[in-house]
């Protein structure tokens, strides 16, 4: 049996490669967003998505759109950005913040923790929950940051759709939880809001990882799949910030399939828990007191 | 269809036993590297790699992000995320959205693999319960790569390798027992 794919549809990707950078390039002179160092193949589907989203017939007319509408921005970056995640993803990654990491950050009067990349909160919120179990919340100032506003405005009004609190709530008993994630919200109707107390120590703050520089001082910087997205020099220069971002001995947290391989600013960070991606900065490492 | 450079495999409800059917039948000297979307369910895909090794004739592990494909290596896509090819031929990783309800998706290694590899790559699906995979084999078809497909009435579940006919159609339609003769004969130089 040899039947042909249909012919109607062939689509010529060296055509669709060329319009992808040409509107990437128009998005970084234009708006000053850039993703020419993000990993091709995966921001391919996005801008791909994006253009099947707004009913645009190629990637040329998405590019129109973004040259001359000036309210075509957000809709561009909600499209580019990742906001796909989980209350306590990774239960044990968690669990292990909780054993490993919480105890150190204990010593310290004040805590400073970074969660780059924040995208809608459900880690922002995690780690506040689990913050407060230990104890340590009153202490702690969160930064969560995100390039896109729509996204970390959303975050802030931690509301999510409530089909997903079953999976949450076993996640967060997975993850070491001592009472039920249902305490820490309300429900109605089709959706959750969780407690805005848990946002009383956390800054959402609009900082771009590609551009931008320090933000602060920390002793935990949480960036869980968000360096999977960065070509090799971008995934290396971020870890650079991250890492004269911290103090000495402050942590970071990376997601759990992440490579550091192709990293040298790694080689500054020694594992905590390598599985679960906890590393720790080594003494050799530039941070700060 | 030029030399083959590359094989990538899709499978869902009954791929464990597919797949260790077909890879004990592998030539050991099979100079391609191999890449396998298997949806599980299940948190890693530690057991399967377990699971599938003793049977396989070649090394399996999970795919790791950056990392180059491997001639001669079977990689598993990980569990919740997508793995990509990228034109370098190294793996990337995403968390993107599920395509076909499903994370990783066949269709996004299939479609991706066939950019990098283009008329050189062999795809092929095996049984499943779901239709992921059919907008993938299209892609490959239309790079010039080549389309395997199980035979829906060996298939253990017949929506997928059907759903992959019915879309892209297929260079060959075998049945399981024969896909491993077919990928030595054309692979080995």
């Amino acid at each position: 049996m040899s039947k042909r794919a249909d012919k109607a549809k062939v689509v010529d990707t060296a055509l669709e490669d060329i319009e992808i950078e040409l509107f990437v390039r128009a998005l970084k002179l234009r708006h000053g967003y850039d993703f020419t160092q993000y990993a091709p193949a995966s921001l391919k589907r996005r801008v791909l998505q994006l253009a099947h989203a707004q009913h645009a017939d190629t990637v040329s007319a998405l590019t129109t759109r973004l040259l001359h509408e000036a309210d075509f921005l957000p809709a561009v970056l909600e499209g580019l950005s990742v906001p796909v995640s989980e209350m306590f993803r990774d239960p044990d990654v968690f669990r292990a913040l909780r054993e490993q990491v919480f105890p150190v950050l204990a010593s310290y009067p004040q805590i400073n923790i970074w969660q780059a990349g924040c995208a809608h909160g459900q880690e922002v919120y995690s780690l506040a929950i689990l913050l407060e179990e230990a104890g340590l919340y009153d202490r702690t100032q969160i930064y969560a940051t995100d390039f896109n506003e729509a996204a970390l405005k959303h975050a802030q009004e931690g509301i999510y759709p409530s089909r997903d609190a079953q999976l949450w709530s076993r996640n967060y008993l997975a993850a070491g939880g001592s009472h039920t994630l249902a305490d820490y919200y309300s429900a109605r109707y089709e959706l959750i809001k969780l407690d805005q107390r848990l946002r009383r120590n956390v800054t959402f703050a609009n900082h771009n990882l590609v551009t931008d520089e320090v933000f602060c001082e920390a002793h935990l910087v949480l960036c869980r799949n968000v360096l999977i997205y960065f070509s090799d020099p971008l995934q290396d220069r971020t870890l650079a910030l991250f890492r004269d971002s911290l103090v000495r001995g402050g942590f970071l947290c990376l997601g759990t399939r992440e490579s550091l391989d192709f990293a040298p600013s790694a080689a500054d960070f020694t594992p905590v828990d390598a599985a679960r991606r906890i590393y720790r900065l080594g003494s050799r490492g530039a941070g700060k007191d | 269809m030029a030399m083959p450079q590359a094989i990538v495999i899709g499978c869902s409800a009954g791929g464990l036993t597919a797949l260790e059917q077909l890879f004990a039948g592998i030539d050991p000297a099979l100079p391609q590297p191999i890449a396998v979307c298997c949806h599980t369910g299940s948190a890693t895909v530690d057991l399967l790699c377990e699971l599938l090794a003793k049977h396989a004739t070649l090394p399996v592990e999970e795919a790791r992000e950056r990392a180059p494909m491997r001639g001669g290596v079977i990689h598993v896509a990980p569990s919740g995320y997508h793995l990509l090819v990228e034109a370098s031929r190294r793996f990337s990783l995403s968390v993107d959205q599920r395509v076909s309800f499903a994370r990783p998706s066949i269709d996004v290694l299939f479609e991706s693999a066939a950019e990098a590899y283009r008329d050189t790559l062999i795809g092929i699906v095996l049984t499943g319960a779901n239709s992921d995979g059919a907008d993938g084999l299209v892609h490959v078809r239309q790079a010039g790569g080549l389309a395997v497909v199980q035979e829906p009435t060996d298939a253990e579940v017949a929506t997928m390798p059907a759903a992959a006919l019915e879309r892209a159609g297929a260079d060959h339609c075998l049945p399981l027992a024969a896909i491993a003769p077919l990928l030595n004969r054309l692979c080995l130089p």
